[in-house]
Formats: C-alpha cells, sequence, structure tokens
C-alpha cells in the first residue's frame, strides 16, 4: 500500500517495523521529525520501545551502545554537530562489534553553521568502522533501516550501520512510500539474539584494555569483519527484494552503464538529478550511464571497477570534500584504478555543499567542461562576486 | 619465596567480587574502595566503567578482575551506559535481573563526565553512581581534576615560585547530584569501610539514581607510604576536610560526627602534594586558609 | 593484509572471562611482605576488609595473605588494632 507520507515519517514507520527494544536520540534540525514520530509513537502506545531522551547526542550514542551490549536492539538519529559529537562513541561502537543503528540526516558541518544538506558529516565518521549506506530516496531510506539491522545483526558481521539521508531534500519530502508490512518485516528481521552479552547468567568483561601485543589484530578483525560485510550487503537486498518485491540496497546501482563511455557517479538523492543528466546525454547521442553509490563502507572497489571498467570518462559528483585533498569520493575512485590496464579520465566536482541547490544544467556544464580536460576538485556554481575571484 | 605465611592455603572464605591480580599499585585507594563496594552489592549487579585507573588496572586483554558482567566504554560516558542498560533490560523484560552499577574517577564524575551523569540522574534511571575520589588524574599521571583540593600541588597545577597549587577548592558534586532531585547521595571514605559498604547496601535498596562519592587516598599521586592509606582517609574526615554525609531527597539525614577534631596540619603532612605549604615561608597562611575550608565544612555539615 | 586462516569474522578478543586476573601473579611485585604472627589475633578481620587486593584470608585467629597477589603495601600490619603483623623485608 502506498501512501504519502514524509521521509522522516517513512524511516521512523521503518525504524518501528523494527521493533527496537531502545532508542535514544538528542534533536537536532534536520532529523528532529523522525524522533518526534517515534516519541509520537511511544506516547501512543504503538511502539514498544524504551525511548531514552538524553542531554546530547554524545549521550545517545552512549546509550544505544550500553542497550545493545546488554542484548537489546537499538536505535538512534542525528545529523551534522550531533554526528560530530557522536565521533567518539562511533568508533567505540564499531569497536566493540555492537550492531546498532543509526540514521543520519545528513547535513552541513559548522562554521559556518549551516543546517542543510551536503555529506560532510557522515564522510567524516568513514574511518570508524560503521557500514555507511547512502538512500537516494525516502523509500530506499525506509528500506535501508530493515536491512541495516539485518546486515549488522549478521553473527559474522556485529557492526554498526548508518543509513544516510539527505537532511531536508529527504527527511522533508512528501513522497509516495510503500509501506513495510509488520509481518513481512518479521519474516525478514528476526528478534536480535546476540551470543554475547551483559547478564549475570554468564558475566563477561566488555571493553578491555588491548596492549601493543593485541591491539593490532583486534583492528585487523574489524577490518575484516567489514570487509566480510559486502556479500552479506548483497544478500540483504535480495532477501528484501523476495520478501518485500522490490531491490532497494546492495552495494551500487547501475544505470544505463551497458556500452557507455562516460560515467557519472554519485551518491544520495542528488543521483536523481544525475540521472535526468544522463537521460538528455543519451538523447544527444552521448553514450553515457550512471553509477549509485549505495554502499560507501565497506568501500565497494570490486564492483564499482567492474561497473566503469570500460568506461572513457568518469565524472565523481560529491557533497563533501576532505579540506586539503579534495573530493573524497573522487580520490577513492582513483585509487581503484592504480596500476588497471585501461586509465579512464577521472574528474571530479564538489556540489551542493550546505544546501546549494544543484540544477539539471550545472552537472550538465560540468559534464561538459571534462570532454576535453581532466577537472579535480572544482566546486559547482561557486558565486565568484563573494570570493573574490573573476571580475 | 619464603612462604611461611601461606603454607596453610585454605579456601578464601570471602568470594570477592574484584579478583586480584589487577595490576592497581601497592596501597592503591581506589580499588580497595572497589572491592567493598563491589561485595557489599553482591553478585547481582551489572558495572559499567569510566576510563582510568580502575579500568586501566582491571581490564587489560586477556584478563579480568571484575566478576560481574562488566562494560569499559569511554572516560565520559559510564553513566550514559549505564542509562542504556538499564534500558535494555527494562525493555526485555530484565529489570530483576541485577542492580546497575556506574562507577568513575574524580575526573570522569566532576569534569568529563558530568554532562551524561548529570543526565542520568535527571532522567531517573535506577542506576547507583559510585565515585572514586581520588582527587586527581592518576591514570595520566597526577594532573589535576575538578574534585582536587585547594592548594593540592599536581603535575598541571604544580606548586612553584608563585604558586601554592590549586587556586580552587573541590567542586561541590555531592551536592550538585543532590540538587537534581534524586532519592539518595552519601559520601564516603576507605576509612571507614564499614560505613561505606552500608551505604553501598542501603542505597542498592532504592529505587532510582543513587550517588555515593568515596574519598580514596592515592599513595602515588598524594605521595604517602602506601601503608597509610587507611589512616591518611580517617585523618582527612577528622579533620572536616572530608565530610561524611547522607542526603535523602536533598535532606542530609546524617553525618559522621568527628569525635575528636584533627587539626589539618595532620592530614597535610601525611602527603607530598601538600609539603609545600608546610615547607615555604608564607604557607602557614595558607595552612589558615585550608583549616578555614574544614571549619566551614564542621559548621555546614555540623560535623560536630 | 595476510589472508586469514579461519574464514570467520565473529568478534572475538572483545570479551574476556570474569575474574582471570587470577592469572596475572602480582607478588612479584612486592619488596615488603606481611607475617602473621598468630599471636594477638583477636579475630577482628580488619585485615581481611582492608586488603586493596583482597588476598587476605584466614579464620579462627588464623589469617595468611596469598603471596602469589600480596603486593606488600603494608596497610593490613598498620591497621591491626593489635599489632599481630609484622612487615619484614622480602628476601628472594
Amino acid at each position: 500500500m502506498k501512501k504519502v507520507i514524509e521521509g522522516s515519517m517513512a524511516v521512523a514507520l521503518a525504524v518501528k517495523a523494527c521493533r527496537p527494544h531502545v532508542i535514544s536520540a538528542y534533536p537536532i534540525t534536520p532529523q528532529t521529525h523522525i524522533v518526534e514520530n517515534l516519541s509520537q509513537m511511544v506516547a501512543d502506545g504503538e511502539l514498544k520501545s524504551e525511548f531514552v531522551n538524553v542531554e546530547s547526542e554524545f549521550s545517545a550514542a552512549s546509550v544505544i551502545l550500553g542497550a545493545s551490549a546488554t542484548g537489546a536492539r537499538a536505535y538512534s538519529t542525528t545529523t551534522a554537530q550531533g554526528l560530530l559529537l557522536m565521533t567518539e562513541v562511533l568508533f567505540n561502537i564499531a569497536g566493540l562489534r555492537l550492531p546498532v543503528s543509526l540514521t543520519c540526516a545528513n547535513r552541513a558541518i559548522s562554521a559556518p553553521i549551516n543546517i542543510w544538506c551536503d555529506h560532510q558529516d557522515a564522510m567524516t565518521v568513514r574511518d570508524s568502522g560503521w557500514i555507511q549506506l547512502y538512500a537516494e530516496d525516502c523509500q530506499e531510506a525506509a528500506d535501508m533501516q530493515l536491512q541495516a539491522f539485518k546486515i549488522g545483526e549478521n553473527p559474522e558481521i556485529m557492526l554498526p550501520v548508518m543509513v544516510n539521508m539527505d537532511g531536508f531534500i529527504l527527511t522533508h519530502a512528501f513522497e509516495p512510500i510503500e509501506l513495510l508490512d509488520q509481518k513481512m518485516a518479521d519474516e525478514y528481521l528476526p528478534p536480535y539474539k546476540p551470543e554475547i552479552f551483559l547478564t549475570t547468567k554468564n558475566p563477561v568483561t566488555f571493553g578491555i584494555l588491548a596492549e601493543p601485543q593485541y591491539y593490532a589484530e583486534s583492528r585487523y578483525r574489524l577490518e575484516e569483519a567489514i570487509k566480510a560485510s559486502k556479500p552479506v550487503i548483497e544478500e540483504a537486498a535480495s532477501e528484501f527484494k523476495r520478501i518485500f518485491g522490490r531491490y532497494s540496497g546492495g552495494l551500487v546501482d547501475k544505470y544505463k552503464l551497458d556500452g557507455a563511455k562516460t560515467a557519472l557517479v554519485g551518491m544520495g538523492s542528488v543521483v536523481g538529478t544525475m540521472r535526468e543528466v544522463v537521460d538528455e546525454m543519451n538523447s544527444h547521442g552521448q553514450k553515457s550511464g550512471l553509477l549509485k553509490i549505495r554502499t560507501y563502507r565497506p568501500f565497494p572497489k570490486e564492483a564499482i571497477y567492474d561497473a566503469l571498467k570500460d568506461v572513457d570518462n568518469i565524472i565523481v559528483m560529491e557533497k563533501a570534500i576532505s579540506l586539503g585533498l579534495g573530493g573524497i569520493l573522487l580520490n577513492e575512485l582513483k585509487s581503484i584504478f592504480q596500476g588497471k590496464k585501461k586509465q579512464p579520465r577521472i574528474s571530479g566536482f564538489i556540489i551542493g555543499l550546505g544546501g546549494r541547490d544543484i540544477p539539471t544544467q550545472s552537472i550538465i556544464n560540468a559534464v561538459k567542461k571534462v570532454e576535453s580536460e581532466t577537472i579535480e576538485d572544482e566546486f559547482i556554481d561557486l558565486r565568484t562576486e563573494l570570493i573574490g575571484a573573476g571580475k | 619465596m619464603n612462604e611461611t605465611t601461606s603454607t596453610k592455603k585454605k579456601e578464601p572464605i570471602e568470594e570477592s567480587q574484584v579478583a586480584p591480580g589487577h595490576r592497581a599499585c601497592a596501597g592503591c585507594g581506589e580499588l580497595l574502595a572497589a572491592r567493598l563496594v563491589m561485595n557489599a552489592a553482591g553478585k547481582n549487579v551489572i558495572a559499567t566503567c569510566a576510563t582510568g585507573c580502575l579500568e586501566v588496572v582491571s581490564s587489560a586483554y586477556p584478563q579480568s578482575a571484575w566478576k560481574m558482567p562488566w562494560i569499559h566504554s569511554l572516560f565520559e560516558n559510564p553513566t550514559a551506559v549505564a542509562s542504556g542498560v538499564e534500558a535494555a533490560l527494562k525493555a526485555l523484560g530484565r529489570e530483576n535481573e541485577a542492580n546497575i552499577i556506574a562507577q568513575g574517577g574524580d575526573g570522569s564524575t566532576a569534569d568529563i563526565g558530568i554532562g551524561c551523569l548529570s543526565g542520568m540522574l535527571e532522567r531517573g534511571h535506577n542506576v547507583l553512581y559510585v565515585c572514586y575520589d581520588n582527587e586527581a588524574y592518576m591514570n595520566t599521571g597526577v594532573q589535576r581534576s575538578g574534585l582536587t583540593p585547594f592548594e593540592a600541588s599536581t603535575t598541571t597545577a604544580p606548586s612553584g615560585k608563585i604558586s601554592w597549587g590549586k587556586t580552587t577548592d573541590k567542586k561541590p558534586m555531592p551536592e550538585i547530584a543532590a540538587a537534581h532531585g534524586i532519592p539518595y547521595v552519601a559520601t564516603a571514605s576507605v576509612g571507614y569501610y564499614a560505613d561505606l559498604q552500608k551505604k553501598v547496601k542501603k542505597a542498592l535498596t532504592i529505587k532510582g539514581p543513587k550517588y555515593i562519592q568515596i574519598h580514596c587516598p592515592c599513595p602515588l599521586g598524594w605521595i604517602h607510604d602506601p601503608a597509610l592509606t587507611i589512616k591518611v582517609a580517617q585523618v582527612a574526615v577528622q579533620t572536616g576536610l572530608i565530610p561524611i554525609f547522607e542526603m535523602e531527597n536533598g535532606v542530609i539525614t546524617s553525618v559522621r560526627k568527628i569525635v575528636k577534631k584533627r587539626p589539618v596540619e595532620d592530614y597535610l603532612k601525611l602527603q607530598g602534594r601538600f609539603r609545600h605549604l608546610l615547607k615555604k615561608s608564607g604557607g602557614e597562611d595558607e595552612v589558615k586558609r585550608i583549616q578555614a575550608i574544614a571549619d566551614q565544612n564542621i559548621e555546614k555539615y555540623h560535623l560536630i | 593484509m595476510p589472508k586469514t586462516q579461519t574464514k570467520s569474522t565473529k568478534p572475538e578478543g572483545i570479551t574476556v572471562k570474569p575474574g582471570s586476573s587470577k592469572e596475572y601473579k602480582t607478588g612479584s611485585w612486592r619488596s615488603k611482605k606481611p607475617i602473621f604472627k598468630h599471636d594477638k589475633c583477636n579475630d577482628c578481620r580488619i585485615c581481611v576488609m582492608v586488603c586493596p587486593d583482597g588476598v587476605i584470608f584466614g579464620e579462627d585467629k588464623k589469617y595468611w595473605a596469598d603471596m602469589d597477589f600480596c603486593k606488600g603495601c603494608g596497610i593490613c600490619a598498620e591497621e591491626c588494632p593489635v599489632k599481630d603483623i609484622d612487615m619484614e623485608l622480602e628476601v628472594r
């Protein structure tokens, strides 16, 4: 059954369908509608979760850490400054191998303070050991939420999963959403039964100190686990399709890449605009395609290479920057082609920072630019009058 | 090894909840306090712990001194983690499984973790918080914390040519905890271990957040003979510098009376961290200021 | 990165057994050792209470420290109200 609802409500309903035991969050724009919806569901008795209203995101992350270690399915949601405040805990959660889940309503980072969308927040914690999924639309954000627990709670994986959805652009968008049937959700996501948790029946010590002779191995095991999650992520999407009838997950999503000479690469809601550009280019006889990165961590190197190995021209559009390096996705993507026989031209643009609109024409202009030269880390649509350039 | 004293090994008659083999320094007041707390609390406990000496000496892989289910996450969050443990037990229908005890040192409690602590107290979680107060960041090498006392010398607020050490006194953490409207706040000292254990047992009969702050000497940081850990703690109480009391629902309901008041010099002279006050010229005036703190405590808490 | 021999990526090395620190003997840290004289002991059990390592055991006026762990801090001797414990230099 499809219903037009706000993206935040779609996510809240998906979280409800996951039957989390514990939810803990701190309000921050543009995540607020998600927590408000969940709070109301708890207040109305529709959702039987312990909702812990905390005094900071740092505590929210710590609460779900404690809850998960006690054997509960636990969820939180945040964005931007909140995610940064959580950072220390996020790394800790991954190190403790606790399969919590979090929705990040992607937003720019201060200063200057800005509440609108880009991906700088989640990209900042890309090395934390969290699995990171990126949704293109509200349906994906909702569907990926169910998949997040499915992936994370796999006994071989046991890792936290972050579902990224663009702040405002998705969280506040009204879209027709296929609601998740609870029975199907229960079939897809069985109750969480960890092998080890805090209980007086079988006491264990969590959170040990690892001296130099032990630490490296624990990080190695973490790396092995997150790498091992790639097929698990694909399986979770296939299983989801079997039960719900749609494929909305996996590592990457290929669009018109067969025979394409030019490939656009992106993550999140901007992919929709990029798809329009690809369609237009093809209508003008320019053979082009699109690669949507759905799973950013673990980085699906093999899947990306496989999808792009035959194209001549790759253009990465990303809503984040590693200051002092440039495009993050751009540089990671380039590394995939290191030592390969065929070397495509790889260009990158920084787009949409702080919620700047990304008109179709801007992407078309960018694509035109790289027909003749390689461009790296160019900011699209910069207002020259504000940076003392040009004129 | 000359084993004259250990040849008659029998089964230990006291099953401690904190096992030996932990790496605390000889004479450690904090580990003594932790053992007293956990033994008073008994078997049905889930514990959380802040980063610090207590955690470092007790949980080095692949061994742990803790007998109960125990988790360490970070420096500032034993309280938030405990909140999550409590919420999970509730949600899973296991709330009668265990008492929850969150533990931290004075740095975690009064400084870096005060936000998380305040949140836990305000939300009313059914958790006993224990602050092991050894009055500085001992794990990192005796740096000043919010609970370092006035004019103690620490490595980041040392005494020097123009300094007497820390310029402010201890943050009033018990009062700050009590101001949250929680049902039970107590101070205790390893010098009075029976009283300490009684308070832990009492706290665990009360539903809601509880706060106990335990004064525990650190031979390394306070610079005293490890054999004197109990003595130093007792003298602190007998001078009035460390008032021992209970506050129930914001009202002081009991205080440990000082039988024979001792001058603060008796306490200061036992410890190297105060030696500058007794050695440097002009120190007498500073000692008077510390005496005034003790006298104020005596008056405020009716210790005599 | 070497290939792992075991294919399992289940969490390992995340938790340890409760009370397993007993495997870590701290007795070698000791420079002094307590001598329980078993002379004037009045069974007050203060020594049992005040040992930071919890390694003083006994009953019926016969107490002893587990020398595998005793760090020789001397709190027991200091606090013994009848001075029935002496601290002696450890000779190894």
